[in-house]
């Protein structure tokens, strides 16, 4: 009887060692990407966020309405410029695979308007943009770094205001488009 | 052979207990020690926020965590991809306690965890942005094993479910090659600046129900050794 019981001991050590090892602790769900190829222009990404459903927060002094509701907004004199808007990001086919985060902010020197997008199974973004918007409805801003799968990357991307056109009764007011051209770095041999 | 197949499954539910009493007090799972920042001789900034979900302007996760997501209406991350997600937007705070910024994190648990190695890691990504100095953006990975050893472990081992005292710990273990996060400047005096940070925990309190009930977190960054335009740690402290 002992020596079944100490066979059980070593059968449970061995099985826990082995469960841990070949059973992934994390599996993040992973959303097939839809990627095209740009002629000579690298890896071609689109991305959009419905307004106001995928809006998670938005943070500015002096909101009647502050979202989510409940929230506060620091009052100190050193974040008067600074609104910060955090939301949930969706692939082409309308399917949240992320979290993105809009920081604008009046500098001293220039205006900053930076986005971070999270997109859990393969890395994150981090984006510059221009100050000032093109003409035709785009913002343009630069890839200043990324992690993992974006981390030998370099690229642009573009954000616009598309507003909503559907008559539907609970369609989003609209969307911002997030468009990223994306080139791999040659790494070194 | 029922009494035999009984021992057997006892035995085996011993040897599991055993083998995860191994893992809490593995001696060959040893700290870090100390932080590659801690001997350097470069200028250090030093941003602190508290890592306590209800003081930051908002937290939020999947809703069924440890950590509740604050304030209660905001939206939570429920759909698949962004289930084992965090986000958080807090103030940042230099030495003296003064509002320094506005810093939002980014958490994910790791794919690349590995329970056997004491590696319980999660990929996470920080934006700070310092009004009137710039804008940063800090990515690494971060081991909490040390962490649910050291805290939630005896928190939830305990009767009451909660810990008391004092744990100090880095959480950065990488990319960098000496464990460090990789942080990238992006606007104002930051622009087009590499540096490497570390991120700590400095626990007082926590509960096994409600998660962090005393913390601090503290984020390092290590300037360049041309760059002397902010507050040093050091001086700071």
């Amino acid at each position: 009887m002992l020596k079944t019981f100490v066979v059980g001991i070593v059968l449970g050590i061995a099985g826990a060692a082995a469960g841990l090892y070949l059973y992934p602790v994390v599996d993040q769900h992973r959303e097939v990407s839809i990627v095209s190829v740009a002629p000579n222009g690298g890896n071609v990404e689109q991305f959009h966020m419905n307004v106001p459903m995928d809006r998670i927060m938005v943070g500015a002094p002096g909101q009647t309405r502050p979202i989510p509701a409940g929230m506060e907004w620091p009052l100190e004199k050193v974040l008067e410029g600074v609104r910060v808007e955090l939301f949930k990001i969706r692939n082409e086919r309308d399917t949240v695979i992320g979290v993105a985060a809009r920081t604008s902010a009046k500098d001293e020197s220039a205006d900053v308007i930076d986005w971070v997008l999270h997109l859990p199974a393969r890395g994150s973004v981090y984006v510059n943009m221009q100050a000032q918007g093109r003409p035709d409805g785009y913002r343009q801003g630069e890839l200043r770094a990324g992690s993992r799968e974006f981390a030998q990357r370099r690229g642009k991307m573009t954000e616009r205001w598309v507003p909503n056109t559907s008559t539907e009764e609970d369609a989003p007011a609209g969307r911002i488009e997030l468009l990223t051209t994306f080139v791999g770095l040659q790494e070194a041999i | 052979m029922m009494k035999t197949l009984i021992t057997l499954l006892l035995g085996m539910l011993v040897g599991v207990a055993l083998f995860g009493l191994t893992m809490l007090y593995n001696p060959f799972i040893a700290d870090r020690g100390i932080s590659p920042l801690s001997v350097s001789s470069s200028e250090l900034v030093a941003l602190n926020y508290s890592a306590v979900p209800s003081d930051a302007i908002i937290f939020t996760n999947d809703g069924d965590s440890l950590q509740k997501p604050f304030p209660e209406k905001v939206l939570q991350l429920w759909e698949a991809p962004i289930r084992k997600t965090s986000a958080m937007t807090t103030v940042m705070r230099d030495g003296r306690s003064q509002t320094a910024g506005i810093g939002i994190k980014f958490s994910s648990l790791s794919e690349r965890t590995q329970l056997l190695k004491g590696h319980a890691l999660v990929d996470s990504v920080w934006y700070v942005y310092l009004p009137k100095r710039g804008s940063l953006f800090l990515q690494q990975s971060e081991n909490y094993w040390p962490f649910l050893r050291d805290v939630g472990w005896p928190a939830f081992r305990s009767g009451a479910n909660n810990w008391k005292g004092s744990w100090i710990g880095d959480l950065t273990t990488g990319p960098g090659v000496l464990g460090t996060a990789l942080v990238t400047g992006g606007s104002g005096s930051f622009r087009g600046l590499q540096m490497d940070g570390v991120e700590s925990l400095s626990a007082h309190a926590f509960s096994a129900d409600h998660g962090p009930i005393s913390a601090e977190g503290r984020i390092l960054i290590e300037m360049p050794d041309t760059v002397v335009e902010l507050e040093p740690a050091a001086a700071v402290d």
